[in-house]
C-alpha cells in the first residue's frame, strides 16, 4: 500500500522529471537521459519475471524482435510503427508462449530454464544475421526517414519529444510493476518460486501463472526494443539482441536491486553512466577497456552485494522491516557471511 | 533425373559424415560443461569464451613464436586448464553457497571480461592459424583432414577422461561427489581440492577443443558466441550432468546443423537445431535419456 507521503513524493518527482527538459536543454545529457529511461523500462520488464526466480537470458531475443519487426514493416511494407509496434509485441509474445509453455509445463527450472532462454536469444541473433538480405545482417539496419507525417512515422528530430515519450513509457513500466506487485498473481508467483509442488498443492495453476508473467515481460521488452529503434534510428543485432544484451539486462537489474520497483531504474542509471564514463574516459583508442572494467565490477557486485544497491540501501534505512521473504533472507545471508 | 539423384546422394552422404566429424568436437565441449555441472553444480556460461582464449593462445604460439602445432597444443591445454581452475577459485568458490542463479550470472560477468579482454589485447581482427591441411578425397566425397583430426583427437580426449574417471582414485572421488556432495566430505575427501581438479579438467577439455577448432575456424573475440549456445542446447537436451546423453545429443545436433547447412545457410542449420530442440522438449523434457515418470 502506498502512503500519502510516498504518493506526494512520487508526484513531485514526476513533475520535476517532466519539467526538466524545458529548463535544461543540453542535448548530450538529454540523450543520455532518454537512453537511461528506455533501458530502465527494458530492465523493469525483465525484472517482472526475474524477481520471481524466473531468470531469463532470452530477453535480448524479445527486444530484437520488437525492434526488427517494427523497422522491417516500416521499410518493406510501409506500415506505420503505430501498427508495427503492436505486431512486434505480439510476435515476441507468441515466441515467449512457444518457448515458455514446454518449459513450464514440464518443470524446466533453474539451470535448464536459463540455458534454454540463453539459446533462444542466441538463435534470434542467428536468424537476424541469416536473413541479411532483409535485415542487413550484422551491419545493422536503419528505418527509412519519413517523408510525410512525422507523428505517423513516429520519428521526431528534437530530443525533448523523445524525452517525454521515454518518460511516459518508463512510467508505464513502473505502474505495471506496482500493479503486479499488488495483484494476487504476485502471491501465487512467490509461492511458486519457493516451492512449485507446494504451490500446486495449494491450488495455484503453476503453468498458467508463469506463462502470464512471461508473456507480460516479453511483450513489454519488445516495446522497449521498438522504442529504442525509433529513437536511435539504427539497430544492429548486437545492440538490441543476443546474449550480451540479455546479460546486460540481468546485470543492471541485479546491480540496482531486483525486489524494489525502482531497482532496475537505479541499475540502468548506474550501468549506463558507468559505461559512458568509461567510454569517454578511455577514449576511442582503448576499445574494450570500458567493457573489461564493467565486467569485473559486475562480478564483484554479484559476489559482495547480491541484493543490489537500492535494495541494500533500503534495508539499511529500515532495519525493523516486517519478516522478509525467504529468498531475500537467503540473499542477505550471502551478503554477510558468518551470521 | 538419375544423374541428379546420384550427385545428390553423394552430397548427402558427405554432409552426414561431416556432421559426425563436427559432432566429435561438440561432444567434447558438452562433456566439459557436463562434468562441471555434474560435480560442482554450476553452469559456466563463459565456457565457449575459455575456448576462445585457447584459440588465441594457439594462434600466438604458432604464428609469433613459431612453435609447431603439436608442441603448442599441450601448452594451450595446460593454460586453459589453469584458467578453469582460476575461474573456480576466484569466482565460483566464494559463491558456492549462493543461489545457483548468482553463480550463473557471475560466470556471465566473466564472459564479458574475457570478451573485452580479448578485444583489448588482440583487437577485433579475424585471425587464422595459416595452416592449410590437405583435403582427403574419398571416391567423390571430400573431407578436410582438419575435421578428421579433430574428430579423432576429440574421441581420444573423451576416452582419456573416461579412463581417468573410472580407473583412478581421484576420478572415483569426483564421481562420488557428483552423487552426494555432503557425505563425501565426511568420508575424508577434500571437496575443495576435487572441485579445483574438476574445474581444471573442464578447462583442459575446453583447451583441447580450442586446439581443434582453431584448425577450422578464424579466431576473433566473439567467436565463442557462434558455438556457445549450441553447446548449452546439447547439454540440456542430453540432460545436464548426463555424459552419455550429452554425447548422443552432440551428434544429433551436429547432423541437424550439417544437413540444414546442406540445403541452406549454416545459420538456418542452427535455427533448425533450435526448432528441433523445442519439439524435443515437449517429448522428452528431462533430457534424451531420462526415464519417463
Amino acid at each position: 500500500m502506498m502512503g500519502q507521503g510516498r504518493l506526494a513524493a512520487w508526484g513531485i518527482g514526476l513533475a520535476a522529471l517532466v519539467a526538466l527538459p524545458f529548463v535544461y536543454r543540453d542535448p548530450y545529457h538529454l540523450h543520455i537521459l532518454v537512453l537511461i529511461l528506455i533501458w530502465s523500462f527494458a530492465y523493469t520488464s525483465w525484472s517482472m519475471m526475474g524477481r520471481f526466480g524466473l531468470v531469463s537470458l532470452g530477453h535480448g531475443g524479445f527486444m530484437g524482435i520488437g525492434a526488427y519487426v517494427t523497422a522491417l514493416l516500416w521499410n518493406h511494407l510501409g506500415w506505420s510503427p503505430w501498427i508495427g509496434i503492436p505486431i512486434g509485441m505480439a510476435a515476441a509474445g507468441a515466441l515467449a508462449l512457444i518457448v515458455g509453455y514446454p518449459c513450464f509445463r514440464f518443470r524446466i527450472t533453474g539451470h535448464y530454464f536459463v540455458l534454454v532462454t540463453l539459446a533462444l536469444s542466441g538463435i534470434v541473433l542467428q536468424v537476424i544475421t541469416a536473413t541479411r538480405d532483409y535485415t542487413g545482417g550484422s551491419l545493422g539496419y536503419t528505418p527509412n526517414r519519413a517523408t510525410g507525417n512525422k507523428l505517423l512515422a513516429l520519428q521526431f528530430d528534437d530530443k525533448i519529444t523523445w524525452y517525454l515519450i521515454a518518460l511516459a513509457v518508463w512510467l508505464f513500466g513502473i505502474v505495471v510493476w506496482h500493479w503486479v506487485d499488488r495483484s494476487m498473481a504476485r502471491y501465487a508467483l512467490e509461492a511458486i518460486s519457493e516451492d512449485e509442488d507446494a504451490a500446486a498443492a495449494a491450488g495455484v495453476d503453476v503453468t498458467a501463472e508463469k506463462l502470464k508473467i512471461t508473456l507480460l515481460s516479453a511483450v513489454m521488452t519488445a516495446l522497449a526494443g521498438a522504442v529504442y529503434c525509433q529513437y536511435q534510428m539504427f539497430i544492429t543485432p548486437d545492440t538490441v539482441s543476443g546474449i550480451a544484451v540479455s546479460l546486460q539486462m540481468v546485470f543492471a537489474a541485479i546491480v540496482g536491486g531486483l525486489f524494489v520497483s525502482l531497482g532496475p531504474t537505479v541499475g540502468a542509471v548506474i550501468t549506463i553512466l558507468l559505461a559512458e564514463t568509461l567510454r569517454i574516459g578511455f577514449g576511442t583508442k582503448a576499445v574494450g577497456w570500458d567493457n573489461l572494467v564493467y565486467g569485473v565490477l559486475l562480478v564483484l557486485f554479484i559476489i559482495f552485494l547480491p541484493k543490489g544497491i537500492l535494495g541494500s540501501v533500503l534495508d539499511r534505512l529500515k532495519p525493523q522491516r516486517k519478516v522478509p521473504r525467504a529468498h531475500e533472507q537467503e540473499a542477505v545471508q550471502i551478503a554477510r557471511p558468518g551470521t | 533425373m538419375q544423374a541428379f539423384l546420384d550427385i545428390f546422394d553423394i552430397y548427402l552422404l558427405e554432409a552426414v559424415i561431416n556432421g559426425i566429424l563436427l559432432g566429435g568436437v561438440l561432444a567434447l565441449l558438452a562433456l566439459g560443461l557436463n562434468l562441471i555441472f555434474g560435480v560442482i553444480d554450476v553452469t559456466w556460461i563463459c565456457y565457449a569464451e575459455l575456448v576462445m582464449i585457447g584459440m588465441y593462445a594457439m594462434y600466438f604460439m604458432v604464428q609469433y613464436y613459431g612453435l609447431s602445432y603439436f608442441v603448442a597444443a599441450p601448452f594451450t591445454i595446460l593454460l586453459v586448464a589453469m584458467l578453469g581452475a582460476a575461474l573456480h577459485y576466484l569466482v565460483i568458490a566464494p559463491l558456492l553457497t549462493a543461489p545457483p542463479i548468482n553463480q550463473l550470472l557471475a560466470t556471465g560477468g566473466v564472459l564479458f571480461v574475457l570478451q573485452s579482454f580479448a578485444t583489448v589485447a588482440f583487437g577485433i581482427d579475424f585471425r587464422n592459424l595459416g595452416i592449410r591441411l590437405p583435403v582427403l578425397a574419398f571416391g567423390e566425397m571430400h573431407f578436410s583432414y582438419a575435421r578428421l583430426l579433430s574428430f579423432l583427437a576429440a574421441l581420444v580426449g573423451m576416452v582419456a577422461v573416461y579412463l581417468f574417471m573410472t580407473r583412478t582414485f581421484t576420478g572415483t572421488a569426483i564421481r562420488a561427489i557428483s552423487q552426494d556432495r555432503q557425505i563425501m566430505a565426511l568420508m575424508g575427501v577434500d571437496t575443495k581440492r576435487m572441485y579445483l581438479i574438476t574445474s581444471a579438467i573442464g578447462g583442459g577439455l575446453a583447451g583441447l577443443a580450442a586446439c581443434l577448432l582453431v584448425l577450422q575456424y578464424d579466431v576473433h573475440p566473439f567467436v565463442g558466441l557462434s558455438f556457445g549456445p549450441i553447446t548449452f542446447l546439447i547439454c540440456v537436451l542430453g540432460g545436464l550432468g548426463n555424459f552419455i546423453g550429452g554425447f548422443i545429443a552432440a551428434f544429433v545436433f551436429a547432423e541437424i546443423i550439417s544437413l540444414g547447412g546442406l540445403f541452406s545457410d549454416l545459420e538456418w542449420g542452427y535455427v533448425l537445431a533450435f526448432a528441433f530442440f523445442i519439439v524435443m522438449m515437449f517429448i522428452r523434457p528431462a533430457g534424451l535419456l531420462a526415464r519417463r515418470r
